[in-house]
């Protein structure tokens, strides 16, 4: 907690004077700079409870419940933009208080907020604050500085304010009784400057002693709760799965349009001319055997790289969607497929491709166990869901616990926060439904 | 025989410009878009488009739908649609109009010259030329219908190259087999499908990939 930061007493005598008087000096420099935090803060209370007041004036109002009396003008947006601007001067009074708290508290708080929106807007802006419950923190925290703040950051500034008066104020000529709060203390001439004296040296030396102890009040409400990390970090990593997930789908469409306009074309390229070098040549029968091995060559290669695209990015998803891909997918299947769609729009990329694969493998798993069969594929869309079924007529008995292709699917569906149901029993039919959170474009 | 290319690629643009000028053919237009292709067509009334699947600026299947509106415009204009890969579902939709003239291939098939001539002479001439591999992933998902399967191996080669849009003649070269032989396997399979037998060459294909398309 406070361990890193008791700097001060240490060894003064060891050090010699000047060190002690600057660290004294320094802590009594920030506190008063907490001091001069601790009166802005009320700024934001006052003008919340304001734009409230305000508000209430105002409903008032149009119930026809407010009866004469002075009224605080205003328009529609007056309170929210009061309440915006207060809650960000809030936070920015916050974060200075953080970022002073641990550069002389030796205490490290850090900022407990939720991301900002990515779009802009006000009332987004208004919501993303309002529900922060670090707001609500933030807010504790004026209350509680009010306090805490007075007892370890004014009050030594306030002996050393007062001393110095005590001390020089008689000697100019002006009488001690002027300043606030301090006709309890009668002590007049070298009494007053005595007194003086030592509120200087009292406030000098508790000022760095009571910093510490201020740090760990700001970071108990300044810092992240542990739900507020957790919730903080969760975000964190939804949005970089996302990031990462989107990132992949991108690189494979890449890849598939480099292997297109470059590997492939080149093939068929050097393959015509291989064509064009046997249709010219007058050579023997071994040279033309040679020409006729290499052209095959090319074939060969150009059918492995086809497979290959297939495997990571299957063109047709890329020119047609999800619902004319599964089409293609049941034209090549032995099964008569019969396929329903009540999707208006494309789902992201990387969820096409998941659904795509995993409906494959489900095809292919038909084709191969459930014997010959009929097959119908639906696809829904509704409340933010993703819903594909695949239904057969087969033998049934597929298992998700047995079998890698289920358990791939299900792995695949994971990424996106999907989930897959089997139901399959002996003698069939089998029923898979895919759910997957999305939104469609 | 005069023929318009749509391809982006300027590698393969080129390639098929020289292959097909070695072939006899003329090139009366090599462009890069759909739309140039529109254009072009329009404009040269060539006996055959051929064009790429994937076409700027959508980078999709701008060529088929371009390949199609073509059609639309100048009614049985012949088009041969090439690719870097075959799918049922584009076959299905190039044949969707029910008359010939379309060749649907792989980029790999121009890596014979002579074949590949051969089958833009017979797109032109309102035959059909599909992909072998279409035309096997055709027969493998009709793998579970009756009468296909009752077919012998023999019967079920002259199947596919029939659906490709060869002619008898080309089938018993392929085969090494006589023609004759090829009209008695030809005649049998129709029977055994239920198909009404037909000496075009043409509407033989079309009936042939209608039933294993159902």
């Amino acid at each position: 907690m406070s361990g890193t930061a008791s700097p001060v007493a240490a060894s003064a005598s060891r050090r010699g004077l000047w060190p002690v008087a600057r660290q004294s000096l320094a802590g009594l420099w920030h506190s008063l700079t907490f001091s001069a935090l601790l009166l802005l803060g009320l700024g934001p209370v006052l003008a919340v409870v304001t734009a409230i007041l305000w508000t209430w004036d105002e409903i008032m109002m149009l119930a026809g419940l407010r009866m004469g009396g002075p009224y605080l003008t205003s328009t529609g947006a007056g309170p929210v933009v009061v309440i915006l601007c207060s809650l960000l001067y809030l936070r920015w009074l916050a974060n200075l208080t953080r970022r002073l708290a641990n550069r002389w508290c030796g205490t490290l708080v850090r900022q407990p907020y939720r991301p900002a929106p990515q779009q802009s807007g006000i009332r987004r802006q208004l919501r993303w604050l309002v529900t922060d419950p670090a707001t609500w923190r933030d807010l504790l925290w004026l209350t509680v500085n009010a306090v805490a703040g007075t007892l370890l950051v004014v009050v030594p500034v306030a002996m050393v304010v007062y001393g110095i008066a005590f001390a020089v104020l008689p000697a100019v000529g002006v009488p001690v009784a002027h300043l606030p709060y301090v006709g309890i203390i009668t002590a007049k001439g070298p009494g007053a400057g005595l007194i003086g004296l030592a509120l200087i040296v009292a406030g000098l030396w508790l000022a760095p002693r009571l910093l510490p102890s201020y740090g760990s009040v700001a970071r108990l409400l300044l810092g992240p709760t542990r739900g507020s990390e957790l919730s903080v970090q969760v975000e964190r990593l939804v949005r970089t799965r996302s990031d990462t997930i989107d990132a992949g789908a991108a690189e494979l469409r890449r890849i598939e349009r480099d292997l297109h306009d470059g590997a492939q074309a080149r093939l068929v390229a050097m393959g015509m001319t291989l064509d064009a070098i046997d249709r010219q040549l007058d050579a023997d029968p071994a040279v033309r055997a040679l020409l006729a091995e290499a052209k095959d060559s090319s074939v060969k290669a150009l059918s492995e790289l086809r497979d290959l695209v297939r495997g990571i990015h299957p063109p047709v998803l890329a020119d047609r969607g999800l619902v004319d891909a599964v089409r293609a997918l049941a034209l090549d299947s032995p099964l008569r497929v019969h396929i329903a769609s009540e999707l208006h729009g494309r789902p992201p990329a990387p969820v096409e491709s998941a659904v795509y694969f995993a409906v494959s493998e489900l095809l292919a798993n038909a084709s191969k166990h459930a014997g010959p069969c009929e097959a119908w594929i639906d696809f829904r869309h509704s409340g933010a869901m993703l819903r594909i079924s695949v239904t057969d007529d087969g033998r049934g008995g597929a298992d998700p616990e047995h079998g890698t292709g289920l358990r791939g699917i299900e792995k695949r569906l994971a990424a996106f926060d999907g989930v897959l149901a089997v139901s399959s029993p002996p003698g069939g039919p089998t029923l898979v439904n895919l759910e997957i959170p999305c939104e469609l474009s | 025989m005069r023929v318009v290319i749509a391809e982006d690629l300027f590698l393969l643009r080129d390639g098929l410009t020289r292959l097909l000028e070695a072939h006899g053919f003329e090139v009366t237009a090599a462009v890069e878009t759909g739309e140039d292709l529109l254009t072009a067509v329009l404009a040269d009334k060539p006996d055959v488009a051929i064009v790429d699947v994937r076409l700027p600026p959508t980078f999709t299947d701008e060529g088929l739908r371009a390949a199609l509106a073509a059609r639309r415009e100048l009614p049985d204009l012949p088009v041969l649609v090439l690719s870097q890969y075959v799918e049922q579902l584009y076959a299905r939709e190039l044949l969707a109009g029910g008359s010939g003239g379309i060749g649907y291939l792989l980029k790999d098939r121009v890596l014979d010259g002579a074949q590949f001539a051969d089958a833009v002479r017979r797109v032109a001439s309102g035959g059909t030329a599909m992909d072998p591999e279409v035309v096997s992933r055709l027969l493998a998902s009709n793998a579970g219908d009756s009468a296909v399967a009752a077919l012998s191996p023999r019967e079920r080669e002259v199947l596919g190259l029939m659906a490709e849009g060869r002619s008898n003649w080309a089938i018993a070269q392929q085969l090494v087999i006589t023609e004759r032989a090829v009209a008695k396997h030809t005649a049998s399979i129709f029977m055994r499908l239920g198909l009404q037998p037909s000496d075009d060459d043409n509407r033989r294909v079309l009936a042939v990939i209608a039933y294993l398309d159902r």
